[in-house]
């Protein structure tokens, strides 16, 4: 049983929309599948959206901070978006700190901010 | 009055059956969304634990009651190597499996009461309560 994360190419960018509870498989998945789209659409920047996820263990944040690590060794830039109050909460109380990471309250505004970014 | 409910940990799907458990129970408990995050993510990370370092183990999950209060007890046990070193295990960033070595310093911040008892060569539980306020 394997689920995959869909990612969506849009011009230079490409959106990934986190609609489900993560498990292990499926985040190392995830990260695998992203950088191997990012190679085939030489792909600028990236847009994670969270905002269906209630919560965010120590495993799934180093597995996403990972990620932006490594996109960023591929030249793109990442943008988080839609990290629900619960999980800013959890994140900090666990002791886990997304810093140099960006990050905007949702899609439209974390569009926006990659633009700007890739612009700069 | 108490509830018991547990998932045995062998696999990582089990990880995940568990902190869906300790999700359903801490909604049915009266915890607001804030505090189920925190259950949820305390659970997962003890039931991690125990799927890294001793293999198989147990979570346990029990709605209590106390002088009028309300609340949740996770109890995490396995019979695995145990914990050397617990004032290492403690200290945020300490991992040995390549972790971010948030987990057990995170757990203990998440929830209210947190207590660890661990032998060398014959296991570990931890047990951590949260309460309704």
């Amino acid at each position: 049983m394997k689920t995959r994360i869909p990612i969506l190419k849009l011009n230079d960018v490409l959106i990934v929309s986190i609609q489900w509870e993560l498990d292990d498989q499926t985040a190392i998945q995830f990260q695998e599948d992203l950088l191997t789209k990012m190679h085939e659409t030489s792909a600028l920047g990236v847009v994670i959206d969270l905002t269906p996820i209630d919560f965010i263990d120590s495993f799934i944040a180093k597995v996403l901070g990972d990620v932006i690590n490594m996109t960023g060794l591929m030249g793109a830039k990442v943008v988080i978006t839609g990290i629900q109050p619960a999980v800013a909460i959890t994140l900090i109380e666990l002791g886990i700190r997304m810093e140099n990471v960006m990050t905007a309250l949702d899609l439209e505004n974390g569009l926006d901010k990659l633009y700007k970014e890739l612009e700069a | 009055m108490s509830y018991r409910s547990s998932v045995e940990i062998y696999t990582e799907w089990d990880i995940v059956a568990a902190r869906q458990l300790g999700r359903n129970e801490a909604k049915k408990t009266g915890f607001g969304t804030v505090d189920q995050a925190r259950i949820t993510t305390a659970i997962s990370e003890l039931a991690r634990n125990i799927y890294l370092y001793a293999g198989k183990g147990k979570i346990e999950i029990e709605r209590i009651s106390e002088n009028g209060a309300f609340g949740i007890k996770i109890i995490a046990s396995d019979e695995g190597p145990g914990i050397s070193d617990l004032r290492k295990v403690m200290e945020d960033g300490y991992s040995t499996s390549g972790g971010l070595g948030a987990g057990m310093p995170g757990v203990k911040r998440l929830m209210d009461e947190f207590k660890v008892v661990s032998e060398p060569g014959v296991g570990t539980t931890i047990t951590a309560k949260k309460w309704l306020h």
